[in-house]
């Protein structure tokens, strides 16, 4: 709801990145959603990681399903193209939009409602396809927007406002991208800016399916005692296994780490992950290490975040598919049309 | 015993044979070497939802006067299935012919004393020749091919072409299948009495084509430049995507790179192939999918929210006998309804009815075009007798001069000139506004597409007014529509008549034979032919212009009808359906003794009633 126009003034020394844009130029519209939303840190991490980058706001594209998640995109990159599609079903129009033109940065948002109850179908396929996209879930264990129904990442035994107790197991969304074959997977926590902020950059210069499962608590259905989505419990429990930076090109890396505490990833495009190690013997390239230790740590009652697994040599749909280096909005008759002498020869081939 | 049937060039054969058994091939060798000795075919499977095993039939009309639509009843039966004999040999019209495997004695109580019996030992035959059990069965096929030709005088010399064109590439298998041709021939001219069904070449098929429907619309997407499509396998829709994806191999593949100039997805089900077809086309590809009824039931709620949110998809529906899995291999025109307003909501689609390949052909492309200029979903509706067999048409044709018509889309040198832009802005009143690629500019055109109500910038907004003023707008473009969509087709009686026959998509081949034979019966009708909806003012009038109009359908509850009255406010008493929806293709003969019976005019000769 846009009931409050920002203004566009900004103070002169903000400063600009290389492409002459200031953060403000990667902002949306104001919010509408609760004051202490979690949704609101993860657009103010998009909006950083976008300027970080130094991304052309109009060279990316922003896509939702339905709900309180889903409302973001209004909220960062005010001058992209935005698409509030169907509840649950963001993933296939996600896929079809990168299908027609691979030379935009897709960055799909859902939530917890929209990916692993409705939409979870929708999840899976586009995470196996390969779809080349950043897929965000603000999870908050709860459904907002209809005043606080259990979600299906709910964990078991957590409680509601009201008081009910949630029997049902949880879905793991950030176990479901691994098995799936999700070639960059973390988990992070609103609340945690720092952490997040690398991992949005990363999974923007991952080439495939890029997944970021963030718990993303609900100030006004899900913060209270006996939920495992608020922020104390997120707080509590929450067992990083690395820090990132994102570091573009092939610029030197020059810090010093005492051996062994640092892995660097270099990735398709060049950049190169940096991640200093928080858990000893965490390698994130190693896809079935990292399911069992995360089965493990969540056994143990551990909240695992950080870049869980990377593949550097991911591949995405469009390399499956063979397509053309052109986006294929942008072939015209002289590429697409056979014309009337191919059509005379298939014609006599069906007489 | 009735008189054998004597006709040269007009009867109906009839295969009944088993799914799997590879008798598919050499019936259709059958149906086009007649077509060339110049006799017109139409041809139609019956086939099971299955893989193997179960009962499948293929029907081939000649008819050198053209009658291209099914016109029931057998006149020589072909009968390779015994699952099905009893049937087989019930449905075969008195005085006609049953061809079978005599190979197995059988008491002359199993036939009927009112046909004509010719056995051959098939299964005999072919042990002899072959010992290897694939080959006994495959070439069984082509023995009886032969053995028709020697009956009904095939030139045998067109079939060992075609067998010649069909294993291009494989010629080791050329010889075999000539000698099993000639096996099965040199024994009925030998053993086999003449019959009186005899074919002649003439000069009746002209330049047209043979070709399914499937095809035929897929090619009309690589014409009319769709880039990407999304699809769920789905009887009878699922070979129009194979068949775009061998078009786009054949077609579309970079001559230099070999990187594919197309996208085809197989989604994981209907919703996600509206999906994707959503999302590509918003971003400027033309996309398309093919699916069947129940595929557009799953579609619902995208539909509504391309028609609102205003973005292109062509939907290719080949319709199937519904409701639920109803029968799910048999034809019928039954979604339109479900097409025409489909998804929560007050909406209104664009429908285009194709009358055979030809035009499956012409609207496909000319769908992409439709959609992008009225930047709503576009449905072309096949229906299961069009898209899965071949039919004899007009050749396709295409004009090199013809462009893409992208819409209104405003290019980067538009918004930088600093025109303004409104996302669901209407600036010319032909109801349709602008639109951009995303991408298209730093820091001009962008908008957030949105399936809530919106201000004509593309700003979320409940205000009752601005929803008003945007659902009219809506119902302008629908009247952009008409205009742009294929117009009616009038075919006008021989003499003034205040009768009048609306028809559409699949029915119109028997609906020109049951004109023909009305008319030798001196009853008169103005014909028209729908070929899109909304509905043209040019249907209105012809419906005011005449006292009783009848409907022809392949429905239960006249759909067509329906919308006729609902969407024009038609006096339904003005509009009598004739409605034909059993899963079979509508007869001419099923259309003639209606509209005779309605018209209590004397009835016609006898009919001989449709058994299958």
């Amino acid at each position: 709801m846009t009931y409050i126009t920002k203004p566009r003034l900004h103070h002169p020394s903000l400063p600009t990145n290389k492409l002459g844009y200031t953060r403000r130029d990667y902002e949306g519209t104001i919010s509408t959603l609760c004051a202490g939303c979690g949704h609101d840190s993860i657009s103010a991490a998009i909006v950083q990681a976008c300027f970080d980058l130094e991304l052309p706001p109009h060279r990316i594209a922003k896509l939702s399903g339905i709900g309180c998640s889903s409302k973001t995109p209004t909220y960062f990159l005010g001058s992209s193209h935005g698409f509030n599609s169907v509840h649950g079903r963001m993933p296939s129009v996600l896929t079809g939009a990168n299908l027609a033109n691979k030379d935009l940065i897709y960055l799909g948002v859902s939530g917890d409602g929209d990916s692993a109850s409705i939409g979870l179908g929708q999840f899976a396929h586009s995470i196996r396809r390969g779809v080349n996209m950043v897929y965000i879930v603000e999870n908050n264990g709860v459904y907002g927007l209809t005043k606080g129904q259990f979600s299906a990442t709910s964990d078991r035994g957590s409680k509601s406002k009201r008081g009910a107790v949630n029997y049902d197991e949880p879905i793991d969304l950030i176990d479901m991208a691994l098995l799936l074959g999700a070639s960059f997977v973390a988990r992070s926590f609103s609340g945690d800016k720092a952490q997040l902020v690398p991992l949005i950059e990363a999974a923007i210069t991952h080439h495939g399916a890029a997944f970021i499962d963030c718990i993303s608590p609900c100030v006004a259905f899900n913060n209270h005692e006996g939920s495992t989505k608020s922020f104390d419990f997120v707080r509590e429990h929450n067992e990083a296994v690395n820090r990132l930076d994102v570091i573009m090109g092939r610029a030197e890396i020059t810090a010093d780490y005492a051996p062994g505490t640092v892995e660097t990833v270099t990735q398709h495009d060049g950049s190169v992950l940096r991640l200093r190690k928080l858990a000893a013997d965490y390698d994130p390239t190693d896809r079935v290490a990292a399911m069992t230790y995360l089965q493990e740590r969540h056994a143990a009652g551990e909240i695992i975040t950080g870049l869980l697994y990377v593949d550097p040599d991911s591949r995405d749909l469009h390399d499956h598919l063979d397509t053309v280096a052109q986006p294929l909005n942008a072939l015209g008759e002289a590429a697409l049309c056979p014309g009337a002498a191919a059509l005379d020869k298939l014609n006599a081939s069906l007489r | 015993m009735s008189k054998p049937i004597a006709s040269v060039n007009d009867f109906v054969v009839k295969f009944a044979n088993v799914n799997g058994s590879g008798s598919a091939s050499a019936n259709l060798v059958f149906a086009r070497s007649i077509l060339r000795m110049g006799v017109p075919v139409s041809t139609r499977n019956i086939f099971p939802s299955n893989i193997q095993g179960l009962p499948t039939w293929y029907e081939v009309r000649i008819s050198e006067a053209g009658h291209l639509g099914r016109r029931g009843g057998v006149d020589l039966m072909v009968a390779m299935n015994p699952q099905t004999w009893a049937q087989d040999l019930a449905s075969i019209d008195p005085g006609g012919y049953l061809f079978y495997d005599s190979t197995k004695p059988m008491p002359p109580s199993t036939f009927r004393d009112d046909i004509n019996v010719i056995g051959m030992p098939l299964t005999e035959i072919c042990n002899r020749a072959y010992t290897d059990a694939r080959q006994r069965q495959l070439f069984k096929n082509i023995i009886y091919v032969g053995a028709l030709a020697a009956l009904l005088d095939i030139d045998v010399a067109e079939i060992e072409k075609l067998l010649g064109e069909q294993f291009k590439g494989k010629d080791k298998l050329i010889a075999p299948n000539r000698d099993a041709l000639h096996l099965g021939r040199d024994y009925a001219r030998e053993h086999l009495e003449p019959i009186g069904l005899k074919l002649r070449r003439a000069d009746a098929v002209g330049d047209r084509i043979f070709i399914d429907g499937n095809s035929a619309a897929a090619l009309g997407c690589v014409y009319g430049g769709a880039t990407v499509a999304a699809w769920y396998p789905i009887t009878p829709s699922t070979s129009m995507a194979e068949a775009f994806e061998r078009y786009c191999r054949r077609y579309r593949v970079d001559p230099e790179t070999k990187k594919a100039r197309y996208a085809i997805v197989q989604a994981e089900d209907e919703l996600a192939s509206i999906g994707v077809v959503i999302g590509a086309a918003w971003n400027g590809a033309r996309a398309f999918t093919c699916t069947s009824g129940p595929g557009i039931s799953l579609m619902q709620e995208f539909l509504g929210l391309a028609y609102f949110a205003e973005i292109p998809a062509v939907v290719f529906d080949v319709q199937r006998a519904g409701p639920s899995t109803g029968m799910p291999t048999r034809t019928q025109q039954a979604d339109i309804l479900a097409c025409a307003y489909a998804s929560h909501g007050d909406t209104k689609h664009v429908l285009l009815f194709p009358e055979d390949p030809h035009e499956c052909f012409e609207m496909g492309a000319a769908a992409l075009d439709l959609a992008d200029r009225l930047q709503t979903p576009v449905f072309v509706m096949l229906d299961l007798d069009i898209g899965m067999n071949e039919w004899l048409c007009r050749p396709f044709a295409w004009d090199d001069k013809r462009r893409l018509d992208r819409g209104k889309v405003m290019t980067f040198d538009d918004l930088e000139s600093g025109k303004e832009f409104g996302r669901y802005l209407d600036v010319d009143g032909d109801g349709i506004p602008y639109r951009t690629y995303p991408g298209t500019h730093p820091t001009r055109g962008a908008f957030f597409t949105r399936g809530t109500s919106r201000t004509p910038y593309a700003r979320y907004t409940e205000e009752g007014a601005a929803y008003v003023d945007n659902m009219e707008r809506l119902l302008r473009k629908l009247e952009t529509a008409k205009k742009l969509a294929p117009a009616p087709v009038l075919k006008s009686a021989k003499q003034a008549t205040k009768h009048g026959v609306i028809y559409y998509g699949s029915t119109t081949p028997s609906m020109h034979e049951a004109l023909a034979a009305l008319e030798e019966d001196g009853i008169y009708l103005d014909a028209l032919r729908v070929r899109s909806f909304p509905f043209q003012d040019a249907i209105v009038d012809f419906i005011r212009r005449h006292a009783q109009i009848f409907v022809v359908e392949q429905n239960r509850d006249a759909q067509l009808r329906c919308l006729l009255v609902n969407d024009c406010a038609i006096d339904p008493a003005k509009l009598t359906p004739v409605l034909n929806y059993d899963g079979t293709p509508i007869t001419a003969r099923f259309i003639t003794r209606e509209i005779s019976s309605l018209l209590g005019a004397r009835k016609p000769a006898p009919l001989r009633e449709v058994v299958r």
